[in-house]
């Protein structure tokens, strides 16, 4: 029971951390809810296709077909946080300054809360297809144990969820006037660190060049086996192991969200107010 | 938490796929060391690797619910469904041994790459 808590708490977290960060960083858009929610449901229905068709994922592309689709997963989603950085650049300090005035979200921004459903369907999609396996296997596995696993599991999707949960409320006691930096920050991290993990599966699989395979080791301070490794590589793409092609996609992503964020926001003659 | 810190369990089912290794470690490298996972256990446990250079294991899996073939040392997290056989590229690796586990079951799933 206790194996398959940790199995199952470990999968919601990565993709519940960042399902947190998307969440604070979304704070003052009006009428988000239905997107957030699409993404969650989507995400979910996404894990039982991937599931379902694991044994034909694994034999594409010579074998690193699971590598190949995360990756793309993992591309396609710093694409959209790209985007939403943009969009917070034009509107968050309307945003901020609405929300200090009104005390609540006021802003609409429909394209950049599609963007982070998409990125919430992709942080549960990949987490949440390996959680439907285990789940499949140990509920047909017909053992006397089936039942303390999926006890467990329950458990684990709870415990994730309520630590993903307190990410979130935790990141809105940052006052208004900051919490739009912080979060813009912690998206932007999030980005480098997804655009350095699909660059380390490609090269993993020998598709891309790895530029060497183990810059450093610090898997003697933060293994990225254990909980907390685990949580700071879904959160900032920590690395106990980099390659040197995953440490160039990391930087470069966030050296292009920081200076992509700095040019949609410089000050100029506001006439581009139709943007939404 | 730490799946390296739990007791291993010999693999007493054996499925004799590692017959490859006889021929050498660099050898074996070339066309991928075989590792089966049967009943929730790998056999062999305990492979032998080159170090220093890239290497490929081949994991066939007899159980008859999915496995995930994992390794944080090696860098390594793919599913394995029944019957299926999936190959991973590691390496390159300092001499010393490294765990890998199949996560869904790893209280029994328990293996060691010792490169050399």
């Amino acid at each position: 029971m206790l194996a398959s808590f940790i199995i199952v708490f470990r999968e919601v977290l990565e993709a519940g951390l960042i399902v947190g960060i998307v969440l604070a960083a979304t704070a003052g858009i009006a009428r988000r809810a239905p997107y957030l929610w699409g993404g969650v449901l989507a995400g979910m229905a996404g894990a039982c296709a991937v599931a379902a068709m694991a044994g034909a994922l694994a034999s594409a592309f010579a074998g690193n077909g699971q590598d190949v689709f995360d990756a793309g997963l993992l591309c396609f989603a710093v694409v959209m946080l790209g985007w939403h950085s943009v969009w917070m650049a034009r509107h968050g300090r309307e945003m901020a300054a609405q929300m200090r005035q009104m005390g609540h979200a006021v802003q609409s921004g429909e394209s950049t809360m599609f963007a982070m459903a998409v990125v919430v369907a992709i942080a549960i999609l990949r987490e949440g297809s390996e959680v439907v396996l285990f789940l499949y296997g140990a509920a047909t596995a017909a053992q006397l144990t089936a039942g303390a696993v999926l006890a467990g599991s329950a458990c684990g999707i709870a415990a994730g969820a309520a630590v993903s949960w307190a990410l979130y409320r935790g990141l809105l006691t940052i006052p208004v006037r900051r919490l739009f930096s912080v979060t813009g920050w912690l998206i932007a991290l999030l980005a480098a660190g997804m655009a350095g993990q699909a660059a380390a599966l490609l090269a993993n699989d020998d598709i891309i060049p790895a530029f060497g395979y183990q810059l450093w080791d610090t898997s003697w301070l933060l293994s990225t086996g254990s909980v907390p490794g685990r949580a700071l590589q879904a959160l900032v793409g920590y690395s106990d192991r980099p390659m040197g092609i995953q440490l160039a996609a990391y930087l470069t992503t966030l050296a292009t969200l920081i200076v992509l964020s700095k040019w949609a926001g410089r000050p100029v003659q506001r006439k581009e107010s139709a943007n939404a | 938490m730490a799946n390296n810190k739990r007791p291993r369990h010999g693999a007493l089912l054996g499925v004799v796929a590692g017959l490859a290794l006889q021929a050498g470690p660099a050898m074996a490298a070339e066309q991928g060391i075989e590792m089966t996972l049967a009943a929730h256990h790998f056999t062999p446990d305990h492979v032998t690797v080159p170090a220093g250079t890239r290497f490929k294991l081949r994991v066939t899996s007899h159980d008859s619910t999915p496995d995930e073939f994992e390794s944080p040392a090696l860098r390594v997290e793919k599913i394995v469904m029944p019957g299926q056989t999936i190959t991973v590229t590691a390496g390159p690796l300092a001499p010393g041994k490294y765990d890998v586990f199949d996560d869904y079951h790893p209280e029994t799933a328990q293996a060691v790459v010792e490169a050399q």
